[in-house]
C-alpha cells in the first residue's frame, strides 16, 4: 500500500505467485517492513485491538446466525436456546454481546486519541471522515444487533429510534413506514434489521480497507506530531508494531474476559429478558451505553425536529473538524490551552452520557442543555478561536529529538483516569432503575455469587420442590426441559431420576392417526408444561395480571444500584440483583398496608415490589412444602431456595461460564507478560 | 421495501362492539399493530375538555372536531405517544386523560397534548359508527 515493492520471496513457487499476483509483496510493505513512527504510545494499539474485535463480531456474529431465528414469535425463545442448549451458544452469545460495547469502547479511545494528537489535520482528512464513516456503519450495526433478541427493550428502542425519522418534514411518515414494513415495528421490521445487521459489517470492513490504506499512503500520525524526516525517526512495523499491538490486544481480552465470564449481564438491561411486548412499554427506555451521549442531546433540545437534526449534528460534525481546527500545530501536547479544553470536552461527553441514562425531568434537563451547548461549543468556537489566539510551545524539529528530550510522561495516570471515567460511563445504566420507588432489596449471601460461585445442589433440589409443589400452579417454566434437571452444573440428578420425574407430568401430544390430540407421561426431552393455555387465559384466570414465565425472572427483573455502587460491583463482580429482589419479593408481604398507602381491589401489599400493591397474594407460609433433608420449613428458606432454583433455570451454564473464565485469566496474563516481555526485548535498542 | 400485501390486508377495517364499555371505562384495541384507545368518557371529562380554550392548547383542536356529533362520550384515539412512539397510560396525569410514561407527555381527555415533550395531540384514526353501539376503524 506504500509504493511498488521490491520483495522477491526465495521459494520458487511463492515467485510464480508474485509475478502474478504481487499479494506477497503488498502485505511485506504494509505490515512487515512499513515504517512506523518510533515515539508511538500505547493509544496506538487501539487500531490492531478494533480491527481484532472486528473480526470476532464477524466470526461469532456468523456462527450465531446459524442457530436464530428471525422471526416477531421465535427470536426470542432461539436467542435462549442457543444459550442454553448449543454447544459454547453461552460463549458465543455472551462474546457478540459484550464484544458489541468492547467495539465501542476501543473506538472511542481511538476517536479521543485522534483528537488529542490532532491526527485529523493535513494530509489526513480523508483518513479521519473514513473513521467518523465507519463510526457511523458501527452505531447502525449496533443498533440493528440490539434488537435481534426481541426482548422489552429492543422492541422498544426500534420503536422509539425509528420514529426519529418520523421528524423529518413531509417524508417523515413514509420513510418509517418503509423502515418497519408494516404499519409499526413488527415481524418485518425484524426480518430487515437481521439482514442489514448480516451486511453492515462486511461494510464495515471494507470502508476499514480503505481507512488502512489511507493511513498506509499518509503514514502513521504520532504523539508529537511531526513528520517523520529520517531513517532515525521510524522502526519497521514488524515486529516493532505488531508485538507492541499484541500486547495492547492481550491486555485489552483481559477486560473483555472480565465480562464475558464474570458480568455478561452488567452492559445489559434487565428489560430485555422479558418478551417483546407491543402493548406495554417499559418504564425507562434507554440505549445501550454507547449512544447515551447523543440520546441525551437529543432529549435537552424541546421540539422534536430540532432534536433529531442536533442529534445526527452531533455526529455529523466529526467530519469537518479537519477544517474546524486551523492550528498549524497537530498534538495537544504542545497547545497548552487546547489540552486543557479537550479534557473538559471528554468530560462533557461522559457526563452527557450520564444524563442519557436519568429520567428527562428537573435538573437533568438543564443540565442536558447546557451540556448540548458545551458539546456543541467546542467544534464551533472553542477549536475556531484557539487556532487564531493560542501560542503553541516550540514542536521538536524531529522524531527522535523528541525521545532524546522525553521526561517520562506520566500515561499512567491518564490511564486510570480514563478507566474511572468509562467506568462511570458505563455504569450510568444501572442508575435510572433506582427510581422505581420501593424498598431496596436486602443482600444475601448466595452461593452462586462471586468468580468461583457455584450451586447448592441441596437448595436446587429444593427449591424444585416448591417450584412443583407451589409456584407451578400458577407459573410457567417453559425455556426448562425435564432433561435438564440431569445435566452438569444443575441440581445434580440422575437421568433415570429426571426421567421419572417427568413421568409424573401429563403432556399434550398429538395429533395421532384420528386426528385428535391425546396426552401421555412425560420424557426427558419434554419442556415443563404451562398451567395455562395461552396468556389471555391466564391473564383473565388471574384478576387481569399474567402470573410471568419464571425461567428467566431472576435475569429479568433489577434494581437500580445508584452511584457508585455500580463501580464497586464491576470490580466485586455483584451480579445478584435479579436474586436478591425475588428473595425479597416473596417475603416481602405484609397483611396491612402501611398508614398512607392504599392497595386497590384484589392486589396485596408488597414491601418491595415496584408500586407495592401486587396481585399475587402470599405465595408461601411456614410449614407448606416438606423437606426431606432436615432443612428449616420456613418462608425464609423457601425463598432463598426457590430463588437459586430460578436463578439456575436462568443460567444453566453458570458454573461451566466460570469455570472457563479462569481457565482463560491464567492462560492471558501469562500471554500478557510473555508479549510485555518479548515486546521489551524488540525495543530495547528502540527508545 | 413498503409492507407487503398480506400485511396491508391485514390492516382492512375493524369492528368493534361498544356495548360492553361502561362510562368511565375505556378498552385498548390492536388495529395495523396499533394500540387504539376507545374511551367511554364520562360527563366530567367531556365538559373539562370543552372548557379549555382552544387558542391556548400547542396543538390547536377542539373537541367536537375530535369525536363523531352525536356520540360524544366516544373518544378514540391512537395510543402512541407522538413524541417517540410509546404507549400511553390511560385515566393517567394532570388532564384526566392520558399519561405516557417514556418522556412525561400528558394529554387530556380528549387525546390532546396538554404537557410534555410531545409535538402533537394523539391522532384518530379514520372510524364510523356503524350502529350506535359498534364503529368500525379504518
Amino acid at each position: 500500500m506504500s509504493g511498488p515493492s521490491d520483495y522477491q520471496p526465495s521459494n520458487p513457487a511463492l515467485q510464480w505467485i508474485e509475478r502474478r499476483l504481487p499479494i506477497l509483496g503488498l502485505v511485506h510493505s504494509s505490515f512487515v517492513v512499513y515504517p512506523t513512527p518510533r515515539n508511538l504510545n500505547y493509544w496506538w494499539t487501539f487500531g490492531a485491538i478494533l480491527s481484532f474485535m472486528l473480526g470476532i463480531q464477524i466470526l461469532t456474529g456468523v456462527i450465531l446466525a446459524m442457530h436464530y431465528t428471525p422471526h416477531a414469535d421465535f427470536a426470542f425463545k432461539s436467542v435462549e436456546l442457543i444459550v442454553r442448549d448449543v454447544n459454547y451458544g453461552w460463549l458465543l452469545r455472551n462474546m457478540h454481546a459484550v464484544g458489541a460495547s468492547m467495539f465501542f469502547v476501543a473506538v472511542y479511545v481511538h476517536m479521543f486519541r485522534g483528537i488529542y494528537y490532532g491526527s485529523y489535520k493535513e494530509p489526513r482528512e480523508v483518513l479521519w471522515i473514513l473513521g467518523v464513516i465507519i463510526y457511523l456503519l458501527m452505531m447502525a450495526t449496533g443498533f440493528m444487533g440490539y434488537v435481534l433478541p426481541w426482548g422489552q427493550m429492543s422492541f422498544w428502542g426500534a420503536t422509539v429510534i425509528t420514529n426519529l425519522f418520523s421528524a423529518i418534514p413531509y417524508v417523515g411518515e413514509s420513510i418509517v413506514t418503509l423502515l418497519w414494513g408494516g404499519y409499526s415495528v413488527g415481524n418485518p421490521t425484524l426480518n430487515r434489521f437481521f439482514s442489514l445487521h448480516y451486511l453492515l459489517p462486511f461494510l464495515i470492513a471494507g470502508v476499514v480497507v480503505l481507512h488502512v490504506w489511507a493511513l498506509h499512503v499518509a503514514g502513521q500520525n504520532n504523539p508529537d506530531g511531526v513528520e517523520p524526516k529520517t531513517e532515525k525517526d521510524t522502526v519497521p512495523f514488524t515486529p516493532h508494531a505488531t508485538i507492541k499491538d499484541g500486547f495492547g490486544v492481550a491486555c485489552f481480552l483481559l477486560l473483555y474476559a472480565w465480562f464475558i465470564f464474570y458480568m455478561p449481564n452488567y452492559l445489559g438491561d434487565a428489560d430485555n429478558y422479558i418478551p417483546a411486548n407491543p402493548g406495554v412499554t417499559p418504564p425507562h427506555i434507554v440505549p445501550e451505553w454507547y449512544y447515551l451521549p447523543f440520546y441525551a442531546i437529543l432529549r435537552s433540545i424541546p421540539n422534536k425536529l430540532a432534536g433529531v437534526i442536533a442529534m445526527f449534528s452531533a455526529i455529523i460534525i466529526l467530519c469537518f473538524l479537519p477544517w474546524l481546527d486551523a492550528a498549524k500545530t497537530r498534538s495537544s501536547k504542545y497547545r497548552p490551552l487546547a489540552k486543557q479544553f479537550f479534557w473538559i470536552f471528554v468530560v462533557v461527553c461522559i457526563l452527557l452520557g450520564y444524563l442519557g441514562a436519568q429520567p428527562p425531568e428537573g435538573i437533568y434537563v438543564i443540565a442536558g442543555r447546557v451540556l448540548t451547548v458545551c458539546y456543541f461549543a467546542y467544534f464551533l468556537i472553542v477549536l475556531p478561536l484557539l487556532a487564531r489566539i493560542e501560542t503553541p510551545r516550540p514542536v521538536p524539529n524531529s522524531i527522535s529529538e523528541a525521545i532524546l528530550a522525553k521526561s517520562g510522561k506520566a500515561v499512567a495516570s491518564i490511564m486510570v483516569a480514563l478507566v474511572a471515567a468509562g467506568a462511570l460511563f458505563v455504569g450510568t445504566l444501572q442508575d435510572v432503575r433506582a427510581e422505581e420507588g420501593g424498598t431496596k432489596p436486602p443482600g444475601n449471601k448466595w452461593s452462586f455469587a462471586g468468580p468461583f460461585g457455584t450451586y447448592d445442589r441441596g437448595a436446587l433440589q429444593r427449591g424444585l420442590k416448591v417450584y412443583k409443589e407451589v409456584c407451578s400452579n400458577c407459573h410457567g417454566l417453559s425455556y426448562i426441559a425435564f432433561r435438564n434437571l440431569a445435566e452438569a452444573g444443575g441440581p445434580g440428578y440422575s437421568v433415570a431420576q429426571a426421567a421419572a420425574f417427568a413421568s409424573d407430568y401429563k403432556i399434550k401430544d398429538g395429533p395421532n392417526d384420528q386426528g385428535e390430540m391425546f396426552e401421555r407421561p412425560g420424557r426427558p426431552a419434554d419442556y415443563f408444561p404451562s398451567p395455562f393455555p395461552n396468556e389471555q387465559a391466564a391473564r383473565a384466570a388471574n384478576g387481569g395480571a399474567a402470573p410471568p414465565d419464571l425461567s428467566l425472572i431472576t435475569k429479568a427483573r433489577s434494581y437500580g444500584r445508584g452511584f457508585p455502587m455500580f463501580i464497586i460491583d464491576f470490580f466485586s463482580q455483584y451480579q445478584e440483583q435479579g436474586p436478591d429482589y425475588v428473595a425479597a419479593v416473596l417475603q416481602g408481604f405484609e397483611d396491612k398496608a402501611p398508614e398512607g398507602v392504599t392497595i386497590p381491589e384484589g392486589s396485596y401489599y408488597n414491601k418491595y415490589f415496584s408500586g407495592h400493591a401486587i396481585k399475587m397474594p402470599k405465595p408461601l407460609s411456614d410449614g407448606q412444602v416438606t423437606y426431606d433433608d432436615g432443612s428449616p420449613a420456613t418462608v425464609a428458606q423457601y425463598a432463598k431456595d426457590v430463588t437459586t432454583f430460578l436463578m439456575w433455570t436462568a443460567e444453566p451454564h453458570m458454573e461451566a461460564r466460570k469455570r472457563l473464565g479462569l481457565q482463560v485469566f491464567v492462560f492471558l496474563i501469562i500471554f500478557a507478560f510473555l508479549m510485555y516481555f518479548t515486546k521489551k526485548k524488540v525495543w530495547a535498542d528502540s527508545h | 421495501m413498503n409492507p407487503d400485501a398480506s400485511t396491508i390486508a391485514a390492516g382492512a377495517p375493524i369492528e368493534v362492539d361498544l356495548s360492553p364499555v361502561a362510562e368511565g371505562q375505556d378498552i385498548k384495541v390492536f388495529w395495523r399493530g396499533k394500540p387504539i384507545y376507545i374511551s367511554h368518557r364520562t360527563k366530567k371529562q367531556i365538559d373539562e375538555a370543552r372548557a379549555v380554550p382552544v387558542a391556548s392548547l400547542p396543538d390547536p383542536q377542539s373537541d367536537e372536531a375530535r369525536v363523531k356529533s352525536g356520540h360524544d362520550q366516544w373518544l378514540v384515539v391512537i395510543g402512541i405517544c407522538t413524541h417517540l412512539g410509546c404507549i400511553p397510560i390511560a385515566h393517567e396525569g394532570n388532564y384526566d386523560g392520558f399519561f405516557c410514561p417514556c418522556h412525561g407527555s400528558q394529554y387530556d381527555s380528549s387525546g390532546r397534548i396538554r404537557q410534555g415533550p410531545a409535538p402533537a395531540n394523539l391522532p384518530v384514526p379514520p372510524y364510523q359508527f356503524v350502529s350506535d353501539t359498534k364503529i368500525q376503524i379504518g
